[in-house]
């Protein structure tokens, strides 16, 4: 069990974090890390992209919202792209599906990104 | 322990411990996820059952301090599955188990809204118990 994860830099101010694997309280420091050097380098705009995510929990959730708390900060924002129905219950379970912008494409996310 | 999560006389039982360690939990996971798959759970059901036995692994990891063994207990029939996660050692957070307006008490919160019955209880020296009841829908 591990997670991957790539950063890219997409048209304007904005970067994916592209996850894939499972998000637990293993592998979750490793995601946290990511988004903490994005936004060290200043970067605001986050889109996280949770479609090949098979499994969330709320450590993962946590590194989210702390990262979503940072960009704010700021001003930016951390919009997710998620299609996974038992990802996006435990989204609406908790409450989060009002903080995040929770999107059924990378494209639409990071258009409401800019 | 209340009657309510006291499991059926008849059950079947598994019984797992794995080490307090973060690298452990999807162990659990996949363990809880054979022994529900045996229920005539929905697929779903399953899943909230995954999830809830890792966050109460994960929840004892983060509570309690040393590297005391998570002890998981699982009673199944064909009505429903008890599983009960014990943690000894001593806490290391001393934030109360009740409030969940917190990060840090996500966890118990996801176990609370995806089983039907939750009982937990944190002791300082102790260490943590969860007892949990997931009902096979008729």
């Amino acid at each position: 069990m591990d997670i991957k994860i790539n950063v890219r830099e997409a048209p304007g101010d904005a970067y994916v974090v592209e996850l894939s694997g499972e998000i637990d309280v293993y592998t979750s420091p490793k995601v946290k890390e990511a988004i903490g050097e994005l936004i060290d380098r200043g970067v605001y705009y986050l889109v996280i992209n949770l479609e090949k995510v098979r499994y969330i929990d709320s450590t993962g959730l946590g590194v989210l919202i702390g990262g979503l708390k940072r960009v704010r900060e700021y001003g930016g924002a951390v919009n997710l792209v998620c299609n996974n129905p038992q990802i996006k219950k435990i989204f609406d379970i908790t409450g989060l599906v009002k903080i995040f912008g929770i999107f059924e494409s990378e494209d639409a996310a990071l258009k409401a990104s800019v | 322990m209340t009657q309510a999560v006291e499991p059926h006389d008849l059950a079947d039982v598994v019984e797992l411990s794995i080490p307090g360690k973060a690298e452990w939990v999807a162990v659990a996971r996949l363990a809880i996820s054979a022994v529900a798959s045996r229920l005539k759970f929905s697929i779903e059901d399953i899943e909230d059952v995954r999830l809830a036995v890792a966050e109460a692994c994960t929840d004892a990891i983060q509570r309690a301090s040393g590297d005391a063994q998570i002890d998981i207990s699982c009673r199944s029939d064909e009505r429903a599955l008890h599983v009960r996660i014990r943690r000894q050692g001593t806490m290391i957070k001393n934030e109360s188990p009740e409030s969940e307006d917190s990060v840090g008490n996500l966890g118990i919160f996801l176990v609370r809204a995806l089983m039907d019955e939750v009982e937990y209880s944190v002791h300082p020296e102790r260490g943590t118990d969860l007892a949990m009841v997931k009902y096979v829908e008729v």
